[in-house]
């Protein structure tokens, strides 16, 4: 199994290519059931953000080895226009499109870690980790 | 264009989604549903989700939104099947599906809108009036 791989988050038909390959890592990773589908919901809320908000880019996937734990991290990055106010963007049913607003803030709830940059003008990346 | 199919069984329509959806796919299936609901003057919608891996906001917000419709068209829906894991994980995205009615399996969704037929008032929906 490779411990890297970029995916391109441009289209519709991407976004189920990201599920399915967060998954088979999940597997690999010998993620519980729930945790795959905790993952692969994540990474699925992310990648539409990436091409909604973000105008498409790309995730990677690391495989992370800490000691005895192991570990999945996704890094989604797009060079959109940025997130203005950080804060406002990540309170569940705030959107500026037309979703539900629960992109960002689901997505972290089904995570263990959670990290966001975005800069205006300049993009924005959001790194999640799913620890087994 | 790829599609899901949908059934008629009497007054009802079924469908069970078996493939992974994209976004586009969602939305048809809603638009068609929708069409086929006043179309075959079908009373109750079922619909299988036992082969979703996932459902994220977007797919929930799909069956929320076809729930809401068929109500407004005299129609019930009620999603059959949901996993344990993608119930648990749907709750944790923060989405509880308002409005949704769920069974367990096809034959307990099928006695729920059954019952909730035999159960109307005459005038269509079955909460009508109460």
């Amino acid at each position: 199994m490779p411990v890297d791989e970029i995916l391109p988050v441009r289209s519709d038909h991407d976004i189920v290519v990201v599920r399915q390959v967060v998954r088979t890592w999940a597997v690999d990773l010998n993620f519980s059931l729930v945790e795959q589908t905790k993952i692969v919901t994540a990474a699925s809320e992310l990648a539409r953000n990436t091409i909604d908000y973000g105008g498409g880019g790309t995730v990677r996937l690391q495989s992370l080895r800490e000691g005895a734990r192991t570990g999945l991290r996704l890094t989604f990055e797009d060079k959109g226009p940025g997130i203005p106010d950080l804060a406002l963007a990540l309170k569940d049913g705030y959107t500026t499109g037309n979703g539900l607003g629960l992109g960002l803030s689901g997505a972290k709830r089904l995570s263990n870690e959670f990290d966001i940059w975005s800069r205006p003008g300049e993009g924005t990346r959001v790194t999640i980790t799913r620890w087994k | 264009m790829e599609r899901i199919p949908i059934l008629k069984m009497n007054e009802f329509l079924l469908v069970s989604i078996q493939v992974d959806m994209h976004d586009r796919l969602a939305m048809t299936l809603q638009d068609d549903l929708t069409e086929r609901i006043v179309r075959d003057r079908a009373r109750g919608v079922l619909i299988d989700i036992s082969s979703l891996e996932i459902v994220d906001s977007f797919i929930g917000r799909m069956i929320g939104n076809i729930a809401a419709m068929s109500r407004v068209l005299d129609a019930e829906t009620v999603v059959v099947g949901m996993r344990p894991a993608v119930a648990i994980t749907l709750v944790e995205l923060g989405l509880s599906l308002p409005g949704v009615r769920t069974s367990l399996n096809v034959d307990k969704g099928m006695e729920l809108l059954r019952a909730s037929l035999a159960g109307g008032n005459g005038n269509g929906h079955p909460d009508a009036g109460r």
